[in-house]
């Protein structure tokens, strides 16, 4: 019965797609009639083609976890999670290509920077790590809870109404269509629709821990559950405006400073609730399990959970120091960060000091290699943007490019690492077999990405500091010195070691793909076991000696 | 209800507000009796074998 009533609201979303379509004024809001059109078509089908006959009349949707855990939307999860982690990390090497050699995009609008710019970063962010967050806490919170998913099919909507979100978003963004807000792009229409697709997703989740078995919420849902609601309820303030008619145009109702400090209360948030909560979820569960050791202090965990969420928010206004914004408020936007770097730490000293007494799978597993990383780079962002954030220091560091690597030493370091290890965790699992492709091509993967990462950061902390140094600079009668042209010249060489660090890093998802790929296939590759180290005796914890070989004096 | 009614309530009532609440979130944590309920917490990752309905 529900099953039709869902069909039923497709088909009326399908209605007035096609009003959108005829009343359409410009293509780009055409288009978006169309997309949506054959979503709803798509999902009208579905809906009604999965049902079967009930043994008692009437017909019933099939239980397709046989009373086991709900993975098939997580399946679907990894596999959008691979597919839109290649392509946000290609429209960036794209826009870091542009960025070296300006002509590149031939005059045509929809190549320009400007409008491939959000299509990298929604894809990364939203499309990328919104896939990871959406399969890993469906699985985690299963687990943890004891409990089958609540609603299945509502999790179905939630994946696919999720992707339609993504669709939508990236293509407005080349048409032409955005409310030029950073990280919140989308118009009024798409903004409306994510906001029923996350409502979906917080009904989901916590009907499951309502359900659960077990006792307790094991904090890795509390962090998951922080970030769905926090990003409710930023999403909906930030995005509050007044379209004008029936058209892809609309206008904030915020104004002026108040408008600029909502976004940035909205755009730091993003960073905090959805790239560090939702990830640090990602990282309670993963680590622990991939360790087979419990999380070093559970309580430290706890203390970690609410320090983050009672600082975080405040800490937006550092994006606005030295503009309009009344100074005590940049001084508490400032403080706030600088107080966040001890639970940041905490809790990189608690996921790392879960692999005590197990230091050896940091040599013999790359998975666990692979979190590690991400842990240290979940420090090192941790630290420099606390430092950013001083009024001082952001006086020489905003606007340049050191923003640029401090962001991607968190985004490539942090968010890419800890999912690139969730995916593999997840891969053999979801497409139930027995294990990974290849072990080899993860330690691959893993070097690859450490050495885009190190280049692009590098280089970005020399261009960025240089670019601020150049920008300052006076001569004795005050003049500034250098024209702004000239000092996007000097960065030349810096944009060209960037893009070599984008396309190695991108090379190193693409082993990723192929790994999964495989995976999934069920093939596993004929290859040598990881290196182990020195052969010894792990009783005593002395090498072992070839025999013939001279001995040691004792 | 103007700017500087509001900004004097947080920065007055609203902080002892929000830091008695974090105090009392941390402390709570932090009791003595929580060591047998958190050594359990953090083995539940360990305990997901099946599902219930």
């Amino acid at each position: 019965m529900t099953s039709f009533l869902q069909a039923g609201a497709y088909l009326l979303f399908g209605i007035l797609s096609l009003f959108m379509i005829a009343t359409a004024t410009s293509a780009g809001f055409a288009i978006h009639g169309v997309i949506i059109l054959i979503a709803c078509i798509l999902a009208v089908v579905t809906t009604v083609g999965r049902l079967q006959p009930s043994p008692n009349g009437g017909w019933i949707v099939p239980d397709t976890a046989n009373g086991g855990y709900h993975d098939g939307v997580i399946k679907a999860g990894v596999i959008a999670t691979v597919f839109w982690g290649v392509v946000g990390l290609l429209v960036g090497v794209v826009i870091a290509a542009q960025l070296t050699f300006p002509t590149l995009g031939w005059g045509i609008e929809y190549l320009s920077f400007g409008r491939l710019r959000p299509v990298h970063t929604s894809a990364v962010i939203f499309a990328f790590g919104g896939n990871a967050l959406l399969a890993t806490s469906f699985w985690v919170v299963q687990r943890t809870c004891r409990a089958q998913l609540w609603a299945p099919g509502l999790a179905w909507f939630v994946f696919w109404g999720y992707q339609l979100f993504i669709v939508l978003a990236a293509s407005g963004y080349v048409l032409g269509i955005t409310q030029s807000k950073e990280y919140a792009e989308p118009e009024w229409y798409v903004d409306l629709w994510l906001t029923i697709v996350w409502v979906a997703y917080l009904a989901v989740y916590v009907g499951t821990i309502v359900k659960r078995r077990e006792p307790h919420i094991y904090v890795a849902n509390w962090f998951y559950l922080a970030f769905i609601i926090t990003i409710a309820m930023l999403h909906v303030v930030n995005n509050l405006a007044v379209p004008v008619g029936f058209g892809p145009k609309s206008y904030g109702v915020w104004a002026g400073v108040q408008d600029a400090l909502t976004q940035w209360w909205y755009g730091h948030n993003a960073v905090g609730f959805f790239l560090t909560a939702g990830f640090l979820g990602m990282m309670y569960y993963f680590v622990p399990k991939q360790a087979g050791k419990p999380v070093y202090s559970y309580r430290l965990s706890i203390v970690h959970f609410w320090s983050l969420i009672f600082l975080y928010i405040w800490a937006g206004p550092h994006h606005l120091h030295y503009t309009a914004l009344p100074d005590w408020a940049q001084f508490l936007g400032m403080t706030f960060s600088i107080m966040l770097w001890m639970p940041s730490w905490g809790g990189m000293i608690n996921g790392l000091m879960t692999l005590e007494g197990a230091w050896d799978k940091i040599r013999t597993d790359p998975i666990i290699r692979m979190q590690v990383a991400a842990l240290a780079f979940y420090g090192m962002s941790t630290f420099e943007g606390p430092m950013m954030s001083i009024r001082s220091v952001n006086g020489l560091s905003h606007y340049t490019d050191w923003t640029i690597g401090h962001v991607h030493s968190g985004a490539l370091g942090w968010v890419g690492m800890i999912s690139f290890s969730s995916m593999y965790f997840l891969a053999p699992r979801v497409f139930g077999v027995a294990r990974l492709y290849s072990l080899r091509m993860i330690n691959w993967h893993f070097w690859m990405a450490m050495g885009g990462i190190t280049l692009y950061t590098a280089s970005m902390w020399v261009a960025g500091i240089m670019q601020g140094l150049m920008w300052r600079e006076f001569n004795a009668e005050g003049y500034l010195v250098y024209s702004f042209a000239e000092v996007t010249a000097a960065m030349h060489p810096y944009y060209l070691i960037r893009l070599a660090g984008g396309v190695i890093y991108l090379g190193g998802a693409l082993m990723m793909v192929w790994n999964i790929w495989m995976t999934a296939k069920g093939r596993v590759r004929d290859e040598a076991p990881l290196d182990a180290g020195t052969p010894h005796n792990p009783h005593t914890d002395r090498p072992l000696v070839p025999v013939g070989a001279a001995q040691p004096a004792e | 209800m103007d700017y500087q009614t509001l900004r004097t309530f947080a920065d007055s009532w609203g902080l002892v507000f929000m830091g008695a609440v974090f105090l009392i979130a941390i402390g709570w944590a932090l009791r003595p009796g929580a060591r047998t309920s958190n050594d359990d917490a953090r083995m539940i990752p360990f305990r997901d074998d099946e599902a219930g309905q």
